[in-house]
């Protein structure tokens, strides 16, 4: 079987669907937030690639790379964050980081 | 030309702005130097200019010295013109301020804001004379508001004094309904003319001398008519008319030499200045003309009669200033303007001589004012007493001193005119000589002749005031008694004033008296048979009966005709009313407004209601905010697939 670009473009939204479900099933670790958001980083990533391979540009490519080191970068920070949200709060559960309450 | 006439105007204000703002560097001595040295350097250029007019060498200037802004069309102007009208009026400013100036030496001598003073009275000096040299309405209106202020800062001097306050403020609130007139006058002068320079309006002022305007729909009024009427109510303000008159007694708060130069000689003459500048636009205009002669007649004679009950003496000379200015507006309404304008400068120098000669009294007896407590005052202060003296007969118009010329030929200018209204104006001004000569004499009588009434503490203390102060009354009781003499002719009779004034042949008074005028001595002499000079004896005899040898009858007369008394006494009531319905309802007004109009609606509905309608408004909305991140994600989300069904249904078409 020929794998098409349609094939690349699916698995990148099954890619983006488990981790907006990771987003919302998940009610108890900020951990797995910030993994599902950088699974829905690669998704994207693979929609570039797929694109780029199929149009013959580098350009979608060079933008992964760019996307690559701002998720590294993301993922560093965000789990700094969490080290110090969880001195001060004994705790990352979600359902109780809700100070921005209204 | 230029630069004489911008050294006459410039002098003052330069003395006036070193001594106003380095007076502490500069001392008493210099700020009166700086000061007398400014006006008295204009005061000779004035009166040079004045003779070139007189012997024929100078011609009529009129140029525009600096363009202030432009608008459209319209130039806003500094400019001058001078001619034979100006001229005169600079001469009188120039000389009665200066008199004043030496005068305040002396009458200011322990006051702590001399300099003040003086800067005072030296920037007063610049605005009349921008005021007398414009050549545009606009110029005018800068000169005219000017002397407003400065007589406000003036009336208030002393601000500690609670009444000086009341009066200045009281002047100033009346002379903003003139001053509304006299704009509203200029804006229409502006409107129909298109123009605001004098020469440009006054050439044009014929032909417009039919337009009509609507005021109240379906009523055409002649718009001369209501352009004059709209600038006279700005002299009734400044020239003090009835019934904008009760700023003017009561400015007697001020110190006495600034009663003398603003509230005598000049400023208050500013509006028959005015009116005769105008003539060439009042001369259009029967009704308005009319109306001049009818508020000039009334303030002539009802308030000489209120100077009769004063005791205050500069209040009773500052009654007969109102009545005197009265005289010079029925002149105007008769359209005898040289009269008036002659009037005015006879009158600037005899009553700023009255009032300089009560100021030397009140320095005499230490600031106090009532005639009640003076009394043989005559071998204290001998100068004092023979100008006042001076100054009284000039002012009744005994035959051949100046105050008889002028107003002898007001009286004689209203009885051959045929206006309406003209007829109670003769009765009026016939009568008020009368009461003129009545309480002139009275005041000499209580203050200089008869008891001495001041306590012996005062009088122990009583003498001659120093030269600074005598000087300056003698050289006023000269103009007083002979200017008129050898001013008559030329002014009245010999066309002086052609070109500046500009009356109607038709009913010129004055060209009908011209024809019986055979000389000034010949005037006076005819005067003596007339029914003026036999008024004033009457006036003169009951006030030596009643005051010099009868005291006790005056008490008599007053308790039998005790309404007429308090009527007078009360001022007929003008200060009552005007508190009563403007002071009081402006106030009810203010309330209304502040507790309704700011507090309910501006405060309470607009300001803090918006406030309450965002708070409101929030507090529905902050339920949104739930803080839990899964909630925020799935509104991003929502959010995202919201807008990329939007993409996709409308971009098929439009993106």
């Amino acid at each position: 079987m020929i794998i098409t670009l349609s094939h690349f473009l699916i698995l990148g939204a099954i890619l983006f669907c488990i981790a907006l479900a990771g987003i919302f099933l998940n009610r108890k670790n900020v951990i797995i937030l910030l993994m599902a958001i950088e699974l829905m980083l690669l998704a994207v990533n693979m929609n570039f690639v797929a694109f780029s391979r199929y149009l013959g540009n580098t350009d979608g490519q060079v933008f992964v790379f760019f996307i690559l080191t701002v998720a590294a970068a993301e993922a560093a920070i965000g789990l700094a964050i969490l080290v110090t949200v969880f001195r001060n709060r004994r705790t990352i559960d979600v359902e109780e980081l809700d100070a921005l309450k209204g | 030309m230029e630069n004489i006439y911008l050294t006459i105007v410039l002098a003052p204000l330069f003395g006036a702005i070193v001594a106003g703002l380095f007076g502490r560097q500069i001392g008493r001595a210099g700020a009166h130097w700086i000061t007398i040295l400014g006006v008295g350097l204009s005061c000779v250029l004035s009166l040079n200019v004045l003779w070139q007019f007189i012997t024929g060498e100078a011609e009529v200037y009129n140029q525009t010295v600096y363009t202030w802004l432009a608008s459209g069309s319209f130039n806003f102007e500094v400019g001058f013109m001078v001619d034979t009208l100006t001229a005169v009026m600079m001469s009188v400013v120039t000389f009665v301020s200066l008199m004043v100036h030496i005068y305040t030496i002396g009458y200011m001598h322990d006051d702590p804001g001399y300099q003040r003073f003086f800067s005072y009275i030296a920037l007063f000096t610049f605005s009349m004379l921008m005021l007398v040299m414009a050549n545009n309405f606009v110029q005018l209106f800068f000169g005219w508001e000017a002397v407003g202020l400065v007589s406000y800062l003036l009336i208030g001097f002393w601000f500690k004094k609670e009444t000086a306050i009341f009066a200045n403020m009281k002047a100033f609130l009346v002379n903003r309904v003139g001053d509304l007139g006299f704009l509203l006058g200029i804006g229409c002068v502006l409107y129909f003319f298109g123009s605001l320079d004098y020469a440009t309006v006054f050439a044009a002022a014929p032909s417009h001398a039919n337009d009509t305007m609507t005021l109240f729909a379906g009523h055409e009024w002649s718009a001369m008519t209501v352009i004059c009427i709209l600038l006279f109510i700005g002299a009734m303000g400044k020239s003090a008319q009835a019934p904008l008159h009760v700023w003017l007694p009561d400015s007697m708060e001020g110190p006495t030499p600034i009663s003398a130069l603003i509230h005598a000689a000049t400023m208050v003459t500013a509006g028959i200045f005015m009116v005769a500048r105008m003539s060439p636009l009042f001369e259009l205009s029967e009704t308005a003309l009319s109306f001049v002669l009818v508020i000039g007649a009334t303030t002539a004679l009802f308030t000489g009669l209120i100077g009769i009950v004063q005791n205050d003496i500069k209040r009773v000379v500052a009654y007969s200033t109102l009545s005197q200015l009265g005289y010079m507006t029925v002149a105007l309404g008769a359209s005898a303007y040289s009269a008036a304008i002659f009037h005015l400068m006879t009158h600037a120098f005899f009553k700023a001589l009255l009032f300089l000669g009560a100021g030397s009294v009140i320095i005499a007896m230490h600031h106090k004012q009532d005639m009640r407590e003076m009394g043989g005052l005559k071998k204290y202060m001998p100068i004092t007493f023979i100008t006042a003296w001076i100054g009284t007969v000039a002012l009744v118009g005994v035959p051949f001193t100046s105050g008889f010329f002028s107003k002898d030929a007001i009286i004689e200018a209203v009885h051959h005119a045929s206006r309406a209204g003209s007829g109670y104006a003769y009765a009026c001004v016939l009568i008020g000589v009368l009461i003129t000569a009545l309480y002139s004499f009275r005041l000499l009588y209580l203050t200089f002749h008869g008891k001495e009434r001041m306590d012996e503490h005062t009088r122990s203390h009583l003498h001659e005031s120093p030269w600074v102060v005598t000087v300056p009354l003698v050289l006023l009781a000269i103009p007083s008694l002979f200017i008129g003499y050898f001013t008559v002719e030329p002014i009245l009779f010999g066309g002086f004033f052609d070109g500046a004034i500009v009356v109607n042949a038709a009913h010129d008074p004055l060209l009908a008296l011209g024809e019986d005028f055979h000389g000034p001595a010949a005037f006076a002499l005819h005067g003596f048979t007339q029914w003026p000079f036999f008024l004033l004896l009457t006036g003169f005899g009951l006030a030596t009966w009643i005051y010099m040898f009868r005291p006790d009858i005056a008490d008599t007369i007053k308790a039998r005709f005790k309404p007429i008394w308090t009527i007078l006494d009360k001022k007929y009531g003008f200060d009552e009313f005007n508190q009563a319905v403007f002071g009081r309802g402006t106030v009810f007004l203010g309330r209304f407004l502040s507790k309704h109009g700011d507090q309910q609606i501006i405060d309470g509905l607009v300001v803090n209601g918006s406030a309450r309608a965002v708070g409101w408004f929030s507090s529905v909305l902050r339920h949104v905010q739930s803080g839990y991140l899964y909630h925020y994600a799935f509104a991003t989300i929502l959010g995202l697939i919201a807008l990329v069904t939007a993409f996709v249904l409308m971009g098929r078409e439009g993106l």
